[in-house]
């Protein structure tokens, strides 16, 4: 047998992959919703496979160094419908067998998730619910959160605000409920980093008639005077994850001021320009395969499921409990091009990572900015910290 | 010291070695897609190798024949005969090479892959993969000592440096680096260099803006040395007393005397400086 396969190599040439199967195989699971399409920019419409991209990318990626290990790696996805249970979906995974899965569902869906898995001994990836509460409250000692919370966002904006001396805020919110929780983070982020919001300014979504002929010439008349009348203020800072007036606001402001937060310069954890620490490989490897550029979606989802990998390679396993114990010991770090390791913070299972602030062109600055210290680690100057932590693992 | 000349080359030069007989510096140009070859006694771009796409590391045999260099866009490493200036053979490694290295003895190539976190050694001979070595995340540098006893692999994320047993292909212990007032992730350890005894290790830690002085016998950190701010890779004068470190942030080369262990001098030089060398040589 060895004898067959040393001959298979001499004729491909490479020997490196070709040491037969895999003796160990591992089931990835991802389970996803399709994403509202509606955008205010054309431009932000995602891709059907947004995320699930990600995770093919990053099921490559394990198995690119799992073949010289004999490891193997497959993808389960299933998709969740609007109006299903979505804990039926975690028991059909756990009868194919799959103990990991990543996940890219809103907060509700997500604790159902949770839950039902526990049942199975199932980890579960958070890549993409930001709600506090899942740090906080509702942490679960099952759920590992590749996603940055909603505080990790603004106090990565804010750092840097703070840094480029612009703390006087005028604060735009919309009328959804993720929008008032985006601007409790940012509020609580200048309160932190000394930020002053001047003013508060609410957007009402009125249903409104975004795609009509007349849009331009409304918004255009609208945007100036939500923002009138307003005190002295450095930057207009909008929150509107709903993603229904932000974008309307660069360049329309009534005095002209930078926008940030929803728009202008956004906080994230990746974009498709980004290129700095190798992630330009990532960017190429990526637009290679699928033809298209890489969002944060498919960053967040490549990032959860190459933590599975890199916790199977390093422990030579395929063992479910073997891999979670290992995911949340001290050991575990991950590469995810942000230029150091990406580790857990082990009082609410968050993973820690630098926030990179986007212009929709370039990525104007990483946060956490110079400066800003910390005694165990300057990335836990984003989020909230194990002293202020409600979360009780269990 | 001092800079007396700049030479210009293609896109987001990179890589840069000498030919051992000193006549000619290589460049790797990543954007480019090519290493340009600079005559020593001229300053001028003589000609280009065909290194494939987006090289960055490479190394040179002791007899200038080969050249190895990673192709890190597309898991490649590209062998190049130096004399007819073409590409002779390619095998696939990992995600994302990055450092090569040449076994004393010329019969192993060493090359890192940095998301696939392996050493491959490769046969040169065959040019086939015939063994690989999982380290510590985003291995970065790979170095051999003179006598081939071992192998010194740097972890840029890692954060730690291998010693490995090339023969056994084994690690043998993983160095750390710890500095006072420094948070563990800003530790990024990037080149090596190792004297010609084997004796002394010099370990370039990027934006902790220091060289670690490790004891190339007990591997006890011995020293850390400041120096500019985001340092990459070094090279020794030939007759090692000093060693030439290359500061990307700060833009500018510190000189460290080896026998002191100190830093003695630093020398202004272009826009995020990246690689050193000096030739003629013997030792790197």
């Amino acid at each position: 047998m060895r004898l067959g396969i040393v001959v298979l190599c001499v004729a491909v040439g490479w020997c490196g992959v070709s040491f037969g199967e895999p003796s160990q195989q591992l089931k990835i699971g991802y389970m996803w919703m399709k994403p509202s399409k509606i955008r205010v920019s054309l431009l932000d419409v995602p891709a059907d496979n947004d995320g699930l991209a990600g995770a093919q990318l990053a099921i490559d990626d394990n198995a690119t160094t799992g073949q010289f290990l004999n490891l193997g790696f497959d993808l389960v996805d299933r998709e969740v419908s609007k109006g299903e249970d979505p804990t039926e979906a975690v028991k059909e995974l756990a009868d194919e067998g799959v103990g990991m899965i990543v996940t890219s569902l809103d907060a509700e869906r997500l604790l159902a998730v949770a839950s039902a898995a526990m049942a199975h001994g199932q980890l579960i990836l958070n890549a993409v619910a930001i709600d506090e509460r899942l740090r906080a409250e509702d942490c679960r000692g099952n759920v590992i959160h590749v996603a940055p919370s909603r505080t990790m966002l603004s106090d990565g904006l804010t750092q840097y605000l703070t840094w480029k001396n612009w703390k006087r805020w005028l604060l735009v919110v919309g009328s959804h409920d993720n929008d008032k929780l985006f601007a409790d983070a940012l509020r609580r982020s200048a309160a932190k980093f000394g930020a002053k919001i001047v003013d508060e300014r609410e957007f009402k979504d009125t249903g409104g008639a975004r795609r009509t002929d007349s849009g331009i010439v409304e918004v255009q008349r609208q945007m100036p005077l939500l923002t009138q009348g307003a005190p002295e203020h450095d930057v207009v800072v909008a929150a509107d994850e709903s993603e229904v007036f932000a974008g309307y606001l660069p360049f329309r402001t009534f005095v002209p001021r930078p926008v940030v937060g929803s728009a202008g310069l956004v906080p994230g954890t990746w974009n498709a320009a980004f290129d700095q620490w190798g992630a330009v490989q990532l960017q190429n490897r990526f637009v290679i395969k699928f033809h298209r550029p890489m969002s944060t979606l498919d960053m967040q989802v490549w990032t959860a499921v190459r933590m599975v990998g890199e916790a199977s390679v390093r422990t030579g396993s395929a063992d479910v409990a073997k891999l979670v114990d290992y995911i949340k010991s001290p050991e575990f770090s991950v590469a995810a091009f942000k230029g150091q390791k990406l580790t857990l913070r082990d009082w609410d299972m968050q993973l820690r990572q630098p926030i990179l602030l986007f212009d929709g062109r370039n990525t104007v600055s990483v946060s956490p900015q110079h400066g800003y210290l910390h005694q165990y680690s300057s990335l836990d100057t984003l989020g909230t910290d194990r002293p202020s932590s409600k979360c009780k693992l269990n | 010291m001092k800079v007396t000349g700049a030479v210009k080359t293609g896109q987001r030069p990179r890589g840069i070695e000498t030919s051992k007989d000193g006549k000619f510096v290589y460049v790797a140009v990543g954007d480019d897609d090519t290493i340009e070859i600079i005559d020593a006694a001229t300053l001028q771009v003589a000609g280009k190798l065909p290194s494939g796409e987006d090289p960055e590391q490479f190394a040179i045999d002791s007899g200038d024949k080969y050249l190895y260099v990673a192709n890190e866009n597309s898991a490649l490493l590209t062998i190049i005969d130096l004399a007819t200036r073409q590409k002779v053979g390619q095998v696939a490694v990992g995600i994302e090479p990055e450092g090569v290295a040449i076994s004393p003895d010329a019969r192993i190539v060493v090359c890192t892959s940095e998301t696939t976190s392996m050493a491959h050694f490769i046969d040169v001979e065959g040019r086939k993969v015939v063994g690989n070595l999982l380290l510590g995340a985003r291995p970065r540098s790979a170095a051999f000592k003179a006598d081939g006893s071992e192998l010194w692999v740097t972890s840029e994320v890692g954060g730690g440096l291998s010693i490995v047993d090339p023969a056994a292909r084994k690690t043998k212990q993983v160095v750390k680096f710890a500095i006072p007032g420094l948070r563990g992730e800003e530790i990024q350890p990037v080149g090596i260099n190792l004297t010609h005894d084997g004796k002394l290790g010099f370990v370039h830690l990027g934006p902790a803006n220091r060289v670690a002085v490790v004891d190339g016998i007990s591997h006890e950190v011995l020293k850390y040395l400041l120096v500019g701010q985001r340092v990459w890779h070094g090279a020794f004068t030939p007759d090692e007393k000093y060693l030439l470190v290359a500061n990307g942030a700060s833009n500018d080369i510190s000189v460290i005397d080896v026998a002191a262990q100190k830093v003695i001098k630093s020398i202004q030089v272009g826009e995020m400086p990246w690689g050193i060398a000096i030739a003629p040589t013997r030792d790197r």
